[in-house]
């Protein structure tokens, strides 16, 4: 935010401002405080004692400061620290595996020639209308049968392929010129070292998207969880607010700490990372 | 050079196989056999609750025909479409051409409106229950401090939905907006120069003479994409009023998921799962017909 304005007069810089853009500008102003709302409100709650927070007269600032007591509940006196280790483990866990088994297979379709190819590519398209919605039934009894009920790789299990992660890579790939990969080869690189040492390091722009994308996905999922985790041992993040269910745990404080303490995570994620995030949004949308 | 030829060809077919071999067993295990296997049980009068079960051809599918929650959902699922695609789909569209026109506080905005969408909603649901509380909740309190009389946003039959809506739209608004941003930031400029030379220099004229037909197939992704995401509605029901009062916000993928998991009527329950997938795919095939037609002229 430079501000080369004050070079030019006061005059000019008031002819500048169209009527039309000011309006434009107190419209997105009271939208965006709308829009926040909500977190200050979380927030501010977070450091209220019970009874203020549904007080009257709201103050962002609480009268009485109740928010080490609510964090130290939250942090010390319940299980939350392991709801976020539980996130932390499945949505690095179906990262990992997704990403391992989606790079090789989306260079096979972009730029190798193999018999199926065309009936793989048809599958992978076909499947990303598919939402888990769908599949949960067999999943669930499939991992019933297998005694993987409540455990880490149940958590996992129906994300471990992304055919979204498959495709996007795919179409990042055949933008890669042939001739470099020529070239290559006739260097005597042999095909996995073009893999590891081109390819990969070429789409890290994508990688660096879809992984973003994925953790929020599986961070704030409560679908699956909701069906294959039992006990508090491996409740998420986002599944342990279920506990909550519209009638609130009665100390409102200590209620919205929580909600803050599973949300921050992603904020923090969106903040550090929205740039990667944005354009796997565009990447997959307005081209695809 | 030919003899080569053919050994670079055969072993790149030998190469790619190994390469998508994980994803193949993966794509079989958590794809294709799992949908095969719906769509077979959808046939069948398949319960956790029996042992057994039998072949029952469409009964599944003609019990929907009669089956009253069902209906309700149905009915539930439009209304709250109705109520969300609008606007999903205008407030982002006015936010993007308002946000394009802004000079300094651009990305400020555009964070600002993004931040919901990556937002945990679990969490964020208890948030908005708290504002829309009927009693002492934030916005009851500026109606009353307006004048107009409280509203019971989560607990009334009538109104649910629309809260459901506002809430879900807080939650879509960015992740559109970026879209139409994306939209807007390929238009060339030289073309608003021409309308300008062709008199329509108007911001309303620039719109529809530039704006809009440049953006059909943004606006056509947004809208499918969005109508796909309305069908999709389960979380904020599933924490919030798990389809209270009165089943007024059993929405369609809610009463699947209660039919498969708390009745554990499995075979019922695919049915509508299959259903809920032909739905999606039908707007996936809107989506493709008609993005072959847009002209980007």
């Amino acid at each position: 935010m430079t501000d080369t304005a004050a070079a030019f007069p006061l005059r000019l810089r008031i002819a500048a401002l169209k009527p039309g853009r000011v309006l434009g500008f107190l419209i997105l102003a009271c939208g965006a405080w709308a829009v926040v709302f909500p977190y200050v409100w979380m927030i501010s709650s977070s450091l209220k004692p019970t009874d203020e927070v549904y007080d009257a007269d709201f103050t962002i600032w609480p009268k009485t400061f109740a928010g080490v007591q609510n964090y130290w509940d939250v942090l010390v006196g319940q299980p939350y620290p392991m709801f976020l280790f539980n996130s932390l483990i499945v949505c690095v866990g179906i990262l990992a595996v997704q990403l391992i088994t989606a790079v090789p297979a989306a260079y096979a379709l972009a730029k190798l020639r193999f018999r199926g190819q065309t009936i793989l590519l048809g599958t992978v398209v076909a499947c990303l209308t598919i939402p888990i919605n769908v599949t949960s039934i067999p999943l669930y009894l499939g991992v019933v049968k297998a005694g993987l009920l409540d455990t880490y790789l149940s958590m996992m299990l129906p994300f471990l392929v992304s055919v979204f992660a498959i495709f996007l890579f795919r179409q990042f790939f055949q933008a890669y010129p042939d001739s470099i990969i020529q070239a290559a080869r006739v260097d005597g690189f042999s095909e996995i070292e073009i893999v590891l040492r081109l390819i990969v390091p070429a789409a890290i722009p994508a990688v660096a998207a879809f992984s973003v994308f994925s953790i929020v996905a599986h961070w704030n999922d409560l679908y699956w969880p909701l069906i294959v985790v039992q006990s508090q041992e491996k409740m998420t993040a986002s599944l342990s607010m279920m506990q909550y269910r519209s009638e609130f745990d009665t100390n409102y404080g200590r209620t919205f700490a929580a909600a803050t303490v599973v949300s921050i995570p992603m904020l923090i994620v969106f903040l550090f990372a929205r740039r990667a995030f944005v354009r796997g949004i565009t990447m997959s949308g307005v081209k695809g | 050079m030919i003899d080569s030829a053919e050994r670079l060809e055969r072993r790149q077919r030998r190469l790619a196989l190994v390469l998508i071999a994980p994803a193949v067993l993966l794509i079989l295990m958590i794809y294709v056999i799992p949908m095969v296997l719906v769509l077979l049980a959808s046939f069948t009068d398949y319960s956790l609750v029996s042992n057994g079960y039998d072949w029952i051809g469409l009964d599944n599918y003609l019990r929907m025909l009669e089956d009253e929650q069902f209906g309700n959902a149905l009915r539930n699922t439009v209304v709250y479409a109705l109520v969300f695609l609008p606007g999903a789909f205008f407030i982002p569209l006015f936010l993007a051409i308002a946000i394009q026109s802004q000079k300094r506080f651009r990305s400020a905005f555009e964070i600002v409106y993004f931040m919901p969408v990556t937002s945990t909603l679990t969490a964020m649901a208890l948030v908005w229950s708290a504002l829309m509380d009927s009693r002492q909740g934030i916005l009851n309190n500026v109606l009353t401090a307006a004048g107009l009389p409280p509203i019971n946003f989560l607990g009334s039959p009538d109104v649910v939905l629309y809260s459901l809506a506002g809430i879900s739209l807080w939650s879509i608004i960015g992740f559109n907006m970026v879209l139409f941003l994306a939209g807007l930031t390929a238009i060339p400029s030289r073309l608003y120069d021409a309308a300008d030379i062709d008199g329509a220099s108007h911001p309303v004229d620039r719109f529809l003479s530039v704006t809009w037909p440049m953006l059909a197939p943004t606006s056509l992704f947004v809208a499918v994409t969005s109508s796909i995401t309305a069908f999709k509605l389960f979380d904020v029901v599933a924490i919030l009023t798990q389809g209270k009062p009165a089943h007024a916000s059993e929405v369609f993928l809610y009463l699947t998921f209660l039919e498969g998991f708390e009745y554990f009527n499995m075979g019922y329950s695919a049915a509508l799962s299959v259903v809920f997938l032909g739905v999606i795919f039908l707007f996936a095939l809107v989506q493709t017909l008609l993005a072959d037609r847009t002209v980007y002229r």
